[in-house]
């Protein structure tokens, strides 16, 4: 949501505004004098050119004053405002590209993922991570400054996420040490229904068992495991086929970026293509798996949806150390934070590798009782829009499953408003294409390190680890610690450096330059083959029940790229990463790039602080946690894994697209020559997971297939939703009643009490009609129209629009805006007039009355009231400010009855004694005031139905009881209550248009025949100059007139064409005009249309055709007014 | 004017309000001010009126946008450059708006009666602000929406006149037009499902 800026009100949402068109042009000073070319100039043409752009917008939902903007067309950025009269602005830049990462270059060094030993201690005004008093892993005091840690990227790194710890600090509080005995069938300690849980490890509450059912079958799991890893704790890895070519396919990761362990959730809420790993375990959960496709619900779900708008100084995406450091440096320094985060408790990559957790306890503790801090756990911010706006789902409830109070929202939409962000959204560890890399225990390496700390969950009992980079050796060790078996880390760097060292040190054979080239199972994985690298020769075979793979790192860069920020490849770490945006954001951790946990934190610290410094507070450096030193080595780039080609064996690059290497292979065959080309041509990228661990990798499979450097080949674009989120959570409380506003007048009760049925006009809710018992429409509103034309009928006529137009230049301003003469209407009377846009074209019509010299009452249609009052809002705002005239609007303000038909004067008369209502006295077209039933009332003389009438206008207050007055003074006469079909009726009857039915913006007033309306004295007013126009003036134009079908029982429906003759010619047939009104008249007895017709005036008397369905009627062209033409019921 | 012959346009509402408020613990409160006098006034604020309107009426009309002055029962809100909203107790209507005519003498005044155009709304209690930040997109913050400030914004669907009353933490009213406030009510009865 765009915010503008108005020059009064400051900035709002754009949904505040009306766009006004192009700004600068003047509406000329006499039109009359322009050629027809000058003139439609004015009319049609306007500029449109990319770029800066000055155009006209109207505060509408605000202060309703209208502006210049000067807008860039290309990038919807507002340049700058000024008001009407205002000089236009000297040419304004765009606001600057900022970097992601705009680290200084002190902390530029700290951040860069690769250690060298020009590293230099950051500087002391930088936030930085401030001392903690133990030094583990022998940092060294001696290096760092006061309060600063000399080199903590490096001295003291420890790796997070991508390189987490390798476990040489024993995560907090719980370790597996011992070893699951292998070939048991059962976890070391696990409990008999659970044999694959860890004993010890993870963050469930086993006090808290749950029960829940996948596939048919009943599992225990606990309070604290998702589904995923409560069926990997049951031994269960598959969790269904894939889409298209139905292969067995495992839970194969730990998170949002799940491609294969999509499930449906049967009860209590049935909801298709959930991934496993985030759905967190609740007591009677009903799950089963997919063959790639779920199922929508059948039922409506009973839960409740809501939104809130939230605003902060900083928001934080991401609690893990990066988020959870910037939000810590902003806590207690008054800046409004919020802290969102997708899990349910903080800590992001620190719970999977479980290290630190005491610095993310303690954090947020701080976080919890900071007094404008608020953090959102369950919360996914999904969408980054203009202005630093971001919408978020909170998962409310789900977790509770049938426990959930009714209450409260199940998810809830924030819609926040940052004055800065921090997106400190970690990276997704990627696959490899390696042949048949898709089977049920093929597991991100991460992932499973995840799934044990975070639930005690064990994926597999004999693991294979396949990695291009460090970061899977401390998953290795720390998965070993935890009781599987580590067969062997293949590694595709001939080099692994330290880390294999250490591997090897703790018992673990590493394969450096090897790669996996093909695995075997059934469907589980039960071997898999490895080769040296590039090579077919020297395969060895390993017996496992898991793969463990880790490609390398994605920055989560999909908020930032929404933001309109832009991506570069890093060659260093061989994936894409935040480099420049325009918007107030930040990009900090794992999501820029900076893959070490030193930098995380220190960036994030830094990030926080820079945001709320910029706001105008002052930061706290948070406590950091003291991290280790890791060792480094570069990263291998690889995508496809080199080796026999094996034309069975798949290598999947999205596994749930089922897309491969040699469906890519295929487009590029086909010439597709970029990602966005071959997503469209082979679908990898565009499944929910929406690519998230095949992105990158299938634009490296399609650099390599095309030969160019994958940084020349991008990614493709990142689009809002991040992840899927449920229709009925956008919708959220905009459903049913509360959909769209309903307006009631206030005799509505009255309506519904004595049993109208209502017609939406506009927003407004007015009485259709009154069916008496067993009356179908037709009987009903041929009732009401007989009752009122022979005796007396009322109708709610207060939804019409009213403006009262007050200032001594009031009548001059009428005079311009409608296409008769209103300024020399008498106090006390009131005239009927037709307002048209400068084209010519009607726009609404009314009447007018004239309460005094300088004041006028202006009516306007039911559905156009708003708009009327804009329109004259603009054009004396822009064009006419020195005009001295104020419009208020005044539609609520007055409650109006129209009382009609020939008793009608008997009947206010009996309610109106000071009232002298003989028609000499109260002439037609004059308005007195006087009380109605003891009411004060101003009572208007006019009609819409060519009877004699009455608007009784009162105050709403004491509408009901007017109302209620004249039902029980017109009982005599056998008072008819009428909804809006018997007022449409009547006035048809009498040709008088309704304008939006009989008229659809390219009808003049002489079109309807109106040219009594258009004043020839004037010099001008709007639409004038239109008249002259040849268009305007061709004795073709389609003209408002009667139509009567030849049988008078015969019915055309509303938008029938008209033909010239009896049998239709070859296509393409000559329309003559269609059917704008058509109804059943009781005064005529017989049916009868309104229609515009081809020079229909001259027609009068012909006949024409109109096809309805298989037949061509007969009508007979007539003149509009079918009832009493002479007007000899006006004055009753 | 307490005349027991009006009906004001929550008058059906006000059972309904009146549980919410009941029911939610003292978190919010809910209740319809009827018949408030609202007076609608326009004139140049540079003018020779500006001063004589504002001896009249005992209060200086607000210049700066989006605030509110207040002189015992009067309330003066900024609607406008050149436009104010005066609310007043109920009845006063007519005695305010030949105050302000006589003021202005020959100088161009326009005001106009628009007490049933809206009515009023009292938003209040601990969670007034989270209640009305279910619909409504300013922010809503004491910082940044304090005692003084008013607003014309959208709530919900429809649009309101928001003003934060006298205190802080005393809520607020929510003006809305009459035809529209049924739907509001609806709005901010759900909205509040949650409170109660």
């Amino acid at each position: 949501m765009l915010l503008i800026p108005c020059p009064w009100c400051g900035p709002r949402d754009e949904a505040e505004f009306h766009y006004g068109g192009q700004a600068h042009v003047p509406y000329p000073e006499t039109p009359s004098t322009l050629t027809d070319e000058e003139w439609a100039r004015y009319l049609f043409f306007r500029d449109n050119p990319k770029g800066p752009f000055a155009e006209r917008w109207s505060h509408a939902a605000g202060c309703r004053r209208w502006f210049n903007a000067i807008r860039d067309t290309s990038t919807n950025e507002i340049l700058t405002v000024y008001r009407p009269g205002e000089e236009r602005p000297a040419p304004v830049k765009p606001k600057p590209v900022i970097p992601a990462r705009p680290a200084s270059e002190d902390e530029a060094a700290l951040l860069n993922a690769t250690p060298h030993p020009s590293a230099r201690p950051a500087s002391e005004d930088e936030a930085l991570p401030s001392r903690t008093p133990t030094h583990p892993q022998g940092a060294s005091p001696s290096d760092a400054g006061p309060g600063i840690p000399a080199r903590p990227a490096f001295e003291d790194e420890a790796l997070s996420g991508p390189t987490g710890g390798q476990g040489a600090e024993p995560p907090d509080g719980v370790e597996g040490a011992e070893p699951l005995q292998d070939g048991t069938g059962r976890g070391g300690g696990g409990e008999e229904t659970q044999p694959f849980r860890h004993p010890t490890r993870g963050r469930i509450t086993r006090t808290t068992p749950l029960t829940f059912t996948f596939d048919g079958t009943e599992y225990q799991g606990y309070q604290g495991d998702t589904l995923a890893s409560a069926l990997l704790a049951n031994g269960i890895i598959q969790t269904g086929t894939s889409i298209k070519l139905g292969r067995p396919r495992g839970i194969f990761s730990a998170g949002v970026e799940e491609p294969n362990a999509v499930i449906q959730i049967e009860e209590p809420f049935p909801e298709p293509m959930l991934p496993a790993t985030t759905v967190e375990l609740y007591d009677g959960l009903v799950a089963t798996s997919l063959p790639g496709q779920g199922r929508l619900a059948t039922t409506p779900d009973p839960a409740r949806y809501d939104a809130v708008h939230a605003h902060c100084d900083l928001l934080v995406v991401g609690a893990g150390p990066a988020g959870l450091a910037a939000a810590a440096a902003a806590a207690r320094s008054g800046a409004r934070v919020i802290l969102a985060d997708d899990q349910p408790e903080p800590g992001g990559s620190l719970l999977g590798t479980a290290e630190h957790l005491d610095w993310v306890r303690q954090t947020t503790a701080l976080l919890a009782t900071a007094p404008e801090v608020r953090v959102l756990p369950r919360t996914t911010v999904f969408g980054y829009y203009d202005d630093n706006h971001l919408l978020a789902v909170e998962r409310r409830t789900n977790h509770l499953g049938a426990a959930a109070p009714a209450n409260t929202s199940r998810e809830r939409v924030w819609r926040i408003r940052a004055r800065r962000v921090v997106l400190a959204t970690g990276a997704h560890e990627r696959s490899l294409a390696f042949p048949d890399n898709d089977r049920p225990g093929v597991m991100l390496a991460s992932s499973a390190r995840t799934h044990i700390n975070r639930h005690g969950a064990l994926p597999g009992r004999r693991a294979v680890v396949f990695t291009t980079n460090d970061s899977a050796y401390a998953a290795a060790l720390d998965i070993k610690a935890a009781g599987i078996e580590i067969t062997a880390i293949v590694d595709a760097r001939p080099e692994p450096g330290e880390w294999a060292d250490r591997a090897r040190e703790a018992g673990i054979e590493v394969l450096p330059g090897h790669a996996v080239v093909g695995t075997e199972g059934d469907p589980r994985i039960t071997s898999v083959t490895v080769a040296p690298y590039g090579e077919s020769a020297g395969q060895q075979q390993f017996a496992v029940d898991l793969l463990l793979v880790s490609g390398g790192w994605n920055p989560v860069a999909h908020l930032f790229s929404q933001s309109g920020g832009k991506l570069r490849y890093d060659d260093e770490l061989g994936s894409f990463v935040p480099d420049s945006g325009r918007q107030a954001v930040e990009v900090a951790g794992a999501a820029s790039g900076v893959f070490t946990l030193a930098g995380a934190l220190a960036q994030g610290a830094a990030a926080g602080t820079r945001a709320i410094e910029a706001e105008g507070y002052t930061a706290k450096a948070p406590r950091l946690p003291a991290v280790a030193a890791q060792p480094y080595t570069p990263p291998l780039h690889v995508y496809v894994v080199p080796g026999p080609s094996d034309a069975d064996a798949s290598r999947f690059v999205d596994l749930q697209r089922d897309v491969t290497v040699a469906d890519l292979t295929r487009a590029t065959g086909a010439g597709m020559r970029s990602v966005e080309h071959t997503k469209r041509y082979t679908t990898a990228g565009t499944a929910n997971d929406q690519g998230k661990t095949s992105g990158v990798l299938a634009s490296g499979v399609v650099a390599e297939l095309l030969g160019v450097d994958i940084s020349a080949l991008g990614t493709t674009t990142f689009r809002p939703p991040y992840t899927p989120v449920s229709f009925a959570a956008l919708a959220g409380r905009d459903r049913g009643v509360l959909s769209d506003p309903v307006r009631t007048t206030a005799i509505h009760e009255w309506h519904v009490a004595h049993g109208a049925l209502f017609e939406n006009v506009g927003q407004w809710k007015r009485p259709w009609y009154y069916p008496q018992d067993g009356e179908d429409m037709e009987a009903a509103v041929l009732r009401e129209c007989a009752a009122t034309r022979e005796s007396v009928g009322f109708m709610d006529a207060s939804t019409l629009g009213k403006i009262d137009v007050q200032g001594p230049d009031a009548g001059a301003f009428l005079d311009l805006l409608y296409t008769n003469m209103m300024s020399t209407l008498k106090v006390g009377m009131v005239r009927y007039g037709v307002m048209c846009r400068p084209d010519g074209m009607v726009f609404d019509d009314g009447t007018v009355i004239r309460v005094a010299q300088d004041r006028f009452l202006v009516t306007t249609t039911t559905g156009n009231a708003a708009t009327v009052l804009d329109w004259m809002e603009e054009w004396l705002q822009t064009e006419w400010p020195d005009l001295k005239v104020h419009c208020t609007s005044v539609t609520e303000q007055w409650a109006t009855v129209a009382l009609v038909g020939p008793k009608s004067r008997a009947v206010l008369g009996s309610l109106a004694p000071e009232l002298a209502v003989a028609n000499d006295d109260f002439p037609f077209m004059a308005w007195r005031e006087t009380t109605v039933a003891g009411i004060e009332a101003r009572v208007c003389r006019i009609s819409f139905s060519g009877e004699l009438a009455y608007e009784i206008n009162v105050s709403p207050w004491r509408a009901r009881a007017l109302w209620e007055a004249l039902y029980e003074a017109g009982a005599p006469y056998g008072i008819t209550p009428y909804g809006t079909e018997t007022m449409h009726v009547l006035r048809a009857e009498k040709g008088y248009p309704i304008i939006g039915q009989d008229t659809d913006g390219t009808v003049t007033p002489q079109d309807l025949g109106m040219s009594w309306a258009v004043s020839k004295k004037k010099p001008d007013f709007i639409g004038k100059r239109s008249y002259a126009r040849a268009d305007t003036v061709r004795p073709d134009r389609k003209h408002l007139v009667g139509l009567l079908p030849e049988d008078p029982g015969t019915f055309l429906p509303e938008g029938t064409h008209l033909v010239a003759d009896s049998v239709l010619p070859a296509p393409p047939v000559p329309m003559l005009g269609h059917v704008t009104s058509s109804y059943r008249s009781a005064a005529l007895g017989r049916t009868f249309a309104l229609a515009l017709i081809k020079g229909g005036r001259d027609r009068i008397g012909e006949r024409l055709y109109a096809p309805v369905g298989d037949q061509l009627v007969p009508v007979t062209v007539a003149s509009p007014v079918l009832y009493d033409p002479e007007g000899a019921r006006r004055d009753g | 004017m307490a005349d027991t012959a009006l009906t004001s346009p929550l008058a059906h509402a006000a059972g309904r309000l009146a549980a919410a408020t009941r029911g939610s613990g003292g978190a919010i409160r809910l209740a319809e001010l009827p018949f408030l006098t609202q007076l609608n006034v326009r004139f140049d604020a540079k003018g020779p009126a500006a001063e004589a309107v504002g001896l009249a009426l005992g209060l200086q009309l607000p210049l700066q946008p989006n605030t509110v002055v207040r002189a015992g029962e009067l309330t003066a809100l900024w609607l406008g450059p050149d436009e104010w909203l005066l609310v007043a107790q109920p009845g006063s209507e007519r005695e305010l708006e030949s105050r302000i005519r006589e003021a202005a003498g020959a100088e161009p005044v326009s005001v106009t009666d628009v007490s049933a155009q809206r009515t009023t709304l009292l938003v209040t209690g601990p969670r007034a602000v989270d209640l009305l930040a279910h619909g409504c997109a300013l922010d809503l913050h004491p910082r940044a929406f304090g005692p003084g400030r008013c607003a014309q914004t959208t709530l919900g669907r429809t649009q309101v006149v928001l003003v934060a009353r006298d205190e802080p933490r005393a809520g607020f009213w929510v003006l809305v037009r009459s035809s529209f406030a049924g739907y509001l009510a609806d709005w901010l009865l759900d909205a509040a499902t949650e409170y109660v």
